[in-house]
């Protein structure tokens, strides 16, 4: 079962193409990995992928019947957050999250009840409950990256797409971040993830080796030829080994 | 869940604590001036003290809170909806294109800016809606759209100095028309009757309704477009809607007390400063806001300099450039410059 398939998906932004011809299957209930060089086209595939952008060919969510329905429910199957998002300095931590109840709220209408239990257990699973009342501009990088993952949390969706989720946050941070994607997981729900460490890429079920606006290669991650497809994609300086029984990025130096 | 009702009460709170400056604000307004403090016992045994409180105070009072709303609600609007704290009517060029709609039926039809007949006040509206939403439109246009905070602000103020120097031309071709246009380039509440009380008035309601309506889509708005696409918002309908409500509040004062700046700029950041709210509570204290300092300004500007008057609009650029410097200094704007 997919999550979300594309049909010769491609992208062009000021008229240069950034995407050509992207076929991909996204398994459903697995945590996907995009990795690559930097403008090889991982954010602007994240993107095309939330619908975000104008495209050509077709992406395609399997278990959400698209035809007739709305804006609003699409938002709530499918959430996306993008990378190093600004904004919102002068909202306060509980506000931003909250922003991810909009899919389901009403206009004019406070949050219900099931909206403030769904905000306060985003933040407490991204440790980001003790923040609630200061402003989003005087938090700090880290911290502000942990209010943005609640924020997305918030939506509770089947599939959640982030771009950079790691950035800014400290090495527990990262790791709590592991855990709350196991988490998702485990409920059978999809991440689809671009980042830039490969060594925590090598963690995830599936990668999506990307190359100057094509897919190299997609495999499991345990894959000799994904890891061959990795170490050639970053011009064979790095290398993957398995250290403890995962596999790990090693600069080659 | 505690937060957010301590949010709302600080919110209600500082709602009341203005209401109260605006009551105040209209009480003192109709007692202060040249006829001296009026009681109300004498009102009615004096006719010509109840026509000075009832056709010239009252409706100047109000006409200042009101003119003060629409300002405070277009500054908080515009800031949202370009999602940048130092956006403003008069940054973007919005301001200069009402002043030139207005100044272009001036010559045009030859009236009195001053006069307060229904109908002149109803076209000299409309011209300066339309100058406002050409003025923003060619604002967007130049700056390519809403995505550069820099640049668009750059291109309101070229945009500003170009209808500005435009208006002037045309009243220097029409000097009969320059000396009525004065006071009015200056921003004055002196002028104002009943008629555009009124239209101040059903406008500031529509307004406040409208972005109210759409507070919820200025929130999704303030992490970004992409963000806001991606929690279902159909941004550009909404994002013009809310463009023809700013142009329309910025039209509506602009044509009834000319040009008075600041206002819009300042009243979103003090409410910000006291509170942390989401957008439909913060427009709607940023209007409040904007009327109790422009009622307070226009106090001022009738006793400061005793028994002559001082412009409104002079009095409210120079405290509001005072304060954009002081928040220069501070650290709130480093932030704001950080993601210009």
């Amino acid at each position: 079962m997919n999550a979300i398939c594309t049909q010769n998906l491609s992208v062009a932004l000021a008229q240069s193409e950034i995407l050509s011809g992207i076929n991909l299957q996204i398994r459903k209930g697995a945590w996907t990995s995009i990795v690559g060089p930097n403008g090889s086209g991982k954010t602007t595939l994240l993107k095309a992928l939330a619908g975000l952008l104008e495209h050509q060919g077709q992406v395609i969510l399997p278990s959400f019947e698209a035809t007739q329905k709305s804006r609003f429910q699409k938002a709530q199957h499918l959430a996306w957050m993008g990378q190093q998002e600004t904004g919102g300095e002068d909202m306060s931590v509980y506000d931003v999250a909250m922003l991810g109840r909009i899919p389901y709220r009403s206009w004019l209408s406070a949050p219900t009840q099931e909206d403030h239990q769904c905000v306060k257990h985003a933040l407490e699973m991204t440790h980001a409950w003790d923040l609630r009342t200061r402003a989003l501009g005087e938090l700090s990088g880290g911290e502000r990256q942990r209010v943005l993952l609640a924020r997305v949390l918030a939506v509770q969706s089947e599939i959640v797409l982030m771009d950079e989720p790691l950035s800014n946050l400290d090495p527990p941070h990262q790791v709590d971040w592991l855990n709350l994607v196991k988490e998702l997981v485990s409920q059978n729900r999809t991440v689809i993830s671009v980042l830039h460490e490969v060594s925590m890429a090598l963690l995830s079920d599936e990668l999506v080796v990307m190359d100057q606006g094509k897919i190299l290669h997609q495999g499991l991650v345990n894959d000799r030829v994904t890891h061959q497809a990795i170490e050639s994609v970053f011009d064979n300086r790095i290398q993957v080994q398995q250290v403890a029984g995962r596999w790990i990025a090693l600069p080659k130096i | 869940m505690s937060s957010d009702t301590q949010a709302q009460h600080s919110a209600i709170k500082l709602f009341f604590l203005l209401l109260a400056l605006c009551l105040g604000v209209l009480f003192w307004g109709v007692s202060v001036g040249s006829a001296g403090f009026f009681k109300f016992g004498f009102v009615q045994s004096d006719p010509i003290l109840a026509s000075i409180v009832l056709d010239i105070r009252l409706p100047r009072t109000l006409g200042a809170l009101c003119c003060g709303g629409l300002l405070g609600l277009s500054g908080a609007l515009a800031q949202g909806l370009f999602r940048n704290p130092l956006a403003d009517p008069y940054l973007l060029g919005s301001a200069s294109g009402a002043t030139l709609g207005v100044a272009l039926a001036l010559v045009a039809f030859r009236i009195s800016p001053g006069s307060s007949d229904w109908l002149t006040r109803l076209g000299l509206t409309g011209a300066a809606f339309i100058g406002a939403t050409a003025a923003v439109l060619l604002t967007l246009a130049l700056a390519r759209g809403f995505q550069h905070t820099l640049r668009l602000l750059l291109c309101g103020i070229v945009v500003g100095v170009l209808l500005g120097a435009l208006c002037s031309l045309t009243l220097l071709l029409e000097p009969e028309v320059l000396q009525s246009m004065q006071i009015f380039m200056l921003g004055s509440t002196s002028y104002i009757g009943w008629n555009s009380v009124g239209l101040m008035f059903m406008g500031w309601l529509i307004c406040v309704s409208i972005s109210i309506a759409l507070g919820l889509f200025l929130d999704g708005l303030s992490l970004g477009e992409s963000t806001a696409i991606s929690l279902g918002f159909n941004i550009s309908p909404m994002r013009a809607l809310l463009i023809v409500v700013l142009a329309l509040a910025v039209g509506l004062s602009v044509a009834q007390t000319g040009l008075i700046g600041f206002v819009g700029l300042v009243s979103p950041h003090l409410v910000r400063s006291m509170v942390k709210v989401t957008h439909a509570h913060l427009l709607f204290l940023s209007s409040w806001m904007g009327a109790a300092l422009l009622g307070v300004a226009d106090i001022l500007a009738r006793c400061l300099i005793a028994p002559r008057e001082l412009p409104v609009g002079v009095l409210t650029a120079v405290l509001g450039g005072g304060y954009l410097l002081w928040l220069m200094q501070k650290r709130q704007f480093s932030r704001a410059g950080g993601e210009l």
